[in-house]
């Protein structure tokens, strides 16, 4: 009975398991090209929910109301904790957070480029939570099915909390839009600057990004680039109307057949210039987060002497 | 954060009646720092009502490996299941 | 914004205490030592800033007509203000921060738990609440004086210079000034005096410790309660203020 039985390798048990849409879970045999592969995605995806707590973070302590600068500390705070849940999981790969930190700090790792525009006003504030988030959350709402198990699952705790982000920027563009001529020029112009950024943040066309076809066949990656993009679109052409704002692409269309927006061409240009890292911020954005890691080392350290010193000092004496 | 500081595992008790459930990781120099951050970190929203934090290294996992000898002989009894018992029509009590 | 009803001075005194608190702490995000520091720095700034907002309601209530919390925040200008200099002081370093923060709570807490007892239903409410946040902030704040006291040989130093930059701010938490006098006599008011005795204990039992050395008593710079401030203040207000003062009149 035995002589017959074929024997399976591990490659070809873990793609059926892939296949019957089952999780992969930290402990379980996966080839190392999707461990790394998830490493670098899990990570990068942690990195731009640190480094995104910057281009918001500095609004808080100018926040036009108490009720506005309660609501943007906690979300950035949210910001901080998304990290800390995809750093965590990215942690269940066998790499510490230390490397990640380090690697994010030589720019071995990305992170998103749309953090690397300047919040020149307050209606920016309303313009990256209404259409950041929405880009993040269409995104996410995808990767809660996403096949390794700790990462879905951080997937479906950020989710939950992400729709507040969303609602609470598209309030203050509603507010503004709402209000006074100089509000609503504020927030036109915002929605001039976010836009073109928002919809790169889907990455490049599915043909041309590197990655695409190895993560879909390991159900990393759900649905494709385009698709993502189209649906941000749809949805948020839908809600800039709403208001009463105008999408800045003299190509966007309504096209009846499809029954999607048809939209103008990106600037793929920009989009290098940026993730390389030439783009308006990228510097200040990660000498930030440097220096803050640099100024905290004397805090860790302490931290580590100190907890070192009671591992050692029997509890009566201390 | 320095290698030497730990990385503690949280499980969380949302509503009493259920089971604590882990809900993720984090860093912090010893289990009461653990406790104080998991509540910063994971009951924002009050999603608990008790928290457990374990040291990751305390943690005792079974491999993959052992999937075949460890697990399978308890899926060969199906008469631990409800589900083999067939019932009378209109019994739906039991 | 002349006020002249001693309890609405009471509690937006309290307010401006709370705000000025919340705001220096939410300077940290983004720029905690680490993810979790960052996190339950954001808590108690968040803390800070929602009792902020209940004693400012609360005045804006007692005021009437078109006052709101916000023009407590934002239409006054620094001689206005009559929170304590403790609060305004710069965030400098961690160290900084946490044992400001630690010198505070260990008088907040004694605190909100004597205006538990005021006769104002409104006050004691907002103090059993911000009683309850004041044991875990004062929790977290002496673990790390312990931390950073008895760390290494750079934390423990850092720790005791700001302890000998901040002691001489500390007098003003006890001073009783003539606007508490008929609010303490009608139980509405706590008497900051008689919490001296236990703000120094803790301080001492903590500070020792953490093996710091306690600062010499020296005489203490106030000011705060009558509008007299430090420079920072006027910064501060500045930038917290900037989109109502260049913008007037408008809604966010």
């Amino acid at each position: 009975m035995r002589d017959s039985i074929p024997l399976i390798s591990n490659e070809q048990k873990f793609q059926s398991r892939i296949d019957a849409e089952q999780k992969v879970e930290p402990k379980d045999w996966m080839p190392e090209k999707y461990r790394q592969n998830l490493i670098r995605q899990i990570s990068q995806h942690a990195h731009s929910e640190v480094i995104g707590e910057q281009p918001e973070g500095m609004w808080i302590t100018r926040a036009p109301t108490l009720e506005r600068k309660a609501i943007l500390m906690a979300k950035v705070q949210d910001e901080a904790g998304h990290g800390l849940y995809l750093y965590a999981s990215a942690e269940t790969l066998g790499v510490t957070r230390d490397e990640l930190i380090d690697r994010l700090h030589t720019g071995a790792s990305k992170y998103a480029s749309i953090f690397n525009y300047p919040s020149l006003t307050w209606a920016d504030i309303g313009a990256i939570g209404w259409l950041v988030d929405s880009a993040a959350i269409v995104n996410q709402v995808s990767l809660q099915n996403t096949s390794y198990g700790p990462y879905a699952r951080a997937m479906v705790k950020i989710c939950k909390e992400e729709s507040f982000h969303q609602r609470q920027g598209y309030n203050i563009m509603m507010t503004l839009m709402q209000g006074a001529e100089l509000q609503r020029e504020m927030a036109q112009d915002a929605l001039n600057r976010w836009w073109w950024p928002s919809l790169m943040m889907f990455g490049p066309h599915d043909a041309e990004s590197a990655h695409s076809a190895q993560s879909m066949k390991w159900k990393i990656k759900r649905r494709s680039n385009d698709e993502l993009r189209q649906q941000f679109v749809d949805q948020a052409v839908q809600q800039a109307h709403a208001i009463g704002l105008a999408v800045p692409d003299p190509d966007l269309v309504w096209n009846e057949q499809r029954e999607h927006y048809d939209f103008g061409a990106i600037d793929w240009e920009e989009f290098q210039r940026v993730v390389s890292g030439n783009g308006p911020c990228n510097r200040q954005r990660l000498a930030h987060h440097v220096s803050a890691h640099k100024e905290g080392a004397w805090v860790r350290e302490a931290m580590a002497a100190y907890e070192a010193k009671r591992r050692t000092v029997p509890a009566e004496v201390a | 954060m320095s290698d030497q500081i730990q990385l503690y595992e949280v499980f969380i008790r949302s509503s009493r009646g259920l089971d604590h459930k882990h809900v993720g990781s984090l860093h912090a120099d010893d289990a009461q720092q653990a406790l104080e951050y998991a509540r910063d970190v994971y009951t924002r929203r009050g999603e608990g009502i008790s928290i457990w934090v374990v040291a990751s290294k305390d943690i005792t996992a079974s491999q993959e490996s052992d999937c075949d000898s460890f697990y399978d002989p308890l899926d060969d009894k199906p008469y631990r299941h409800a589900a083999m018992y067939e019932l009378p029509e209109g019994i739906d009590s039991l | 914004m002349k006020l002249h009803d001693p309890l609405t001075r009471y509690v937006v005194r309290l307010g401006d205490d709370a705000l000025i608190m919340g705001h220096r702490l939410s300077e940290w995000m983004s720029k905690a030592p680490f993810l979790e520091e960052d996190i339950a720095l954001s808590n108690v700034a968040l803390d800070f800033v929602g009792r902020a907002r209940l004693f400012y309601q609360y005045g804006a209530e007692l005021m009437g007509g078109e006052v709101t919390e916000n023009t407590f925040a934002y239409q006054r200008d620094v001689r206005d203000f009559t929170n304590l200099l403790l609060c305004e002081l710069p965030r400098g370093d961690f160290a900084f921060t946490l044992s400001r923060q630690f010198l505070y709570d260990a008088f907040s807490l004694p605190f909100t738990q004597a205006l538990c007892n005021s006769t104002d239903s409104r006050l004691a409410a907002i103090a059993a609440k911000a009683e309850k946040e004041s044991r875990y902030h004062l929790r977290r704040s002496r673990d790390w004086m312990l931390r950073l006291g008895d760390g290494t040989a750079e934390s423990h130093e850092r720790c005791q210079n700001a302890l000998e930059q901040l002691w001489i701010y500390t007098d003003e938490m006890f001073e009783r000034d003539a606007l508490l006098d008929g609010l303490i006599a009608s139980g509405i008011a706590v008497d900051p005096a008689s919490l001296r005795s236990t703000w120094l204990e803790t301080v001492t039992e903590t500070l020792h410790a953490a093996t710091l050395v306690l600062p010499e008593p020296q005489g203490g710079v106030t000011g705060g309660r009558k509008g007299i401030h430090t420079d920072d203040l006027g910064f501060l207000l500045a930038e917290m203020q900037f989109m109502q003062r260049a913008y007037p009149g408008l809604q966010w």
